[in-house]
């Protein structure tokens, strides 16, 4: 059984190559190349999978999941420029594609201790564009 | 594993009739789809690619050359369409939402090693919307012979 949790925060971020030129940039990642960074509302669903615990019927308590998101991955992506605030954005261009990775890592060891394990990222860049991020994922 | 799944929509109208049935039960069979003068939707298409990221670009597949392909192999064939009369394919296919969503799946895998042979992606998935209420999920089937994941299998559902 899955359950899925959903939470948004809100970032800017730049797609774009160091070795490519401007126009090679444009033609990649169109204008989400644009250097000085643009924003998005990133909607992120995280599904994680088990079986509900015979006592207190949850497969996990969503207050708990609640609180992993918002320390892992709210509090430190929302309201940041993600290429200049947020690892390893630095050195790792944020696309949807590598941020839905990153948030697959990021919580990937945080449900060791339950009776559950993590199933799915799914991370909407916009309402036309998500980006879903399922096991195996290379380390 | 990694996909990406891309929106868009089109307009276009259409008409539920066969031509192997009666009127009177085509009438009966399909209701207000039936309307001699057709009828239209603002139909989703979500295409899901499957596949490796090109670890130098972050990417599966640049946005831009997806959007191309679709407009070109897709919708430019359906968008402000009357899909009965000016879609070749369905000159002997009822234009239910589950052959509209076949009919785009054959589509895109017919063209997709001609236009993204270079990159090492596939289509692994056609979902449309007719209306917010009515949606169809066609799985494709996975074109590399060493991939055994269970996406192999080609199946519609409906959603009422």
């Amino acid at each position: 059984m899955l359950i899925t949790r959903k939470a948004e925060f809100s970032a800017s971020h730049c797609c774009r190559a160091a070795a490519l030129s401007d126009r090679e940039n444009l033609e990649i990642f169109g204008e989400e190349s644009h250097p000085a960074g643009h924003g998005h509302n990133f909607i992120v669903e995280v599904s994680v999978a088990g079986e509900p615990d015979p006592v207190t019927g949850m497969i996990i308590d969503l207050k708990e999941l609640k609180d992993i998101l918002e320390r892992e991955i709210v509090e430190p992506m929302d309201h940041r420029f993600l290429n200049h605030e947020v690892e390893p954005f630095g050195k790792v261009i944020p696309t949807a594609a590598n941020i839905a990775l990153e948030i697959w890592r990021r919580l990937e060891n945080r449900f060791h201790s339950s009776r559950c394990r993590l199933a799915r990222v799914r991370l909407f860049e916009t309402p036309d564009l998500y980006v879903d991020v399922t096991p195996p994922v290379e380390a | 594993m990694i996909s990406v799944t891309r929106r868009y929509s089109f307009p276009a109208s259409h008409r539920l009739h066969s031509p192997h049935l009666s009127d009177a039960e085509n009438a009966r069979l399909y209701g207000k789809c039936n309307n001699p003068f057709g009828h239209g939707h603002d139909y989703v298409l979500e295409l899901t690619i499957s596949g490796e990221m090109e670890s130098s670009t972050g990417l599966l597949v640049p946005l831009a050359r997806l959007d191309r392909f679709v407009w070109e192999k897709i919708l430019r064939l359906f968008a402000y369409r009357n899909i009965n009369v000016d879609v070749p394919e369905f000159a002997n296919l009822v234009t239910t939402t589950e052959n509209v969503a076949c009919v785009i799946g054959d589509l895109v895998c017919r063209h997709w090693p001609e236009s993204f042979g270079d990159l090492n992606i596939h289509p692994a998935k056609v979902q449309i919307q007719e209306t917010d209420r009515n949606g169809f999920e066609l799985l494709l089937p996975v074109p590399d012979v060493e991939d055994t994941s269970a996406q192999r299998n080609e199946s519609v559902m409906v959603h009422a």
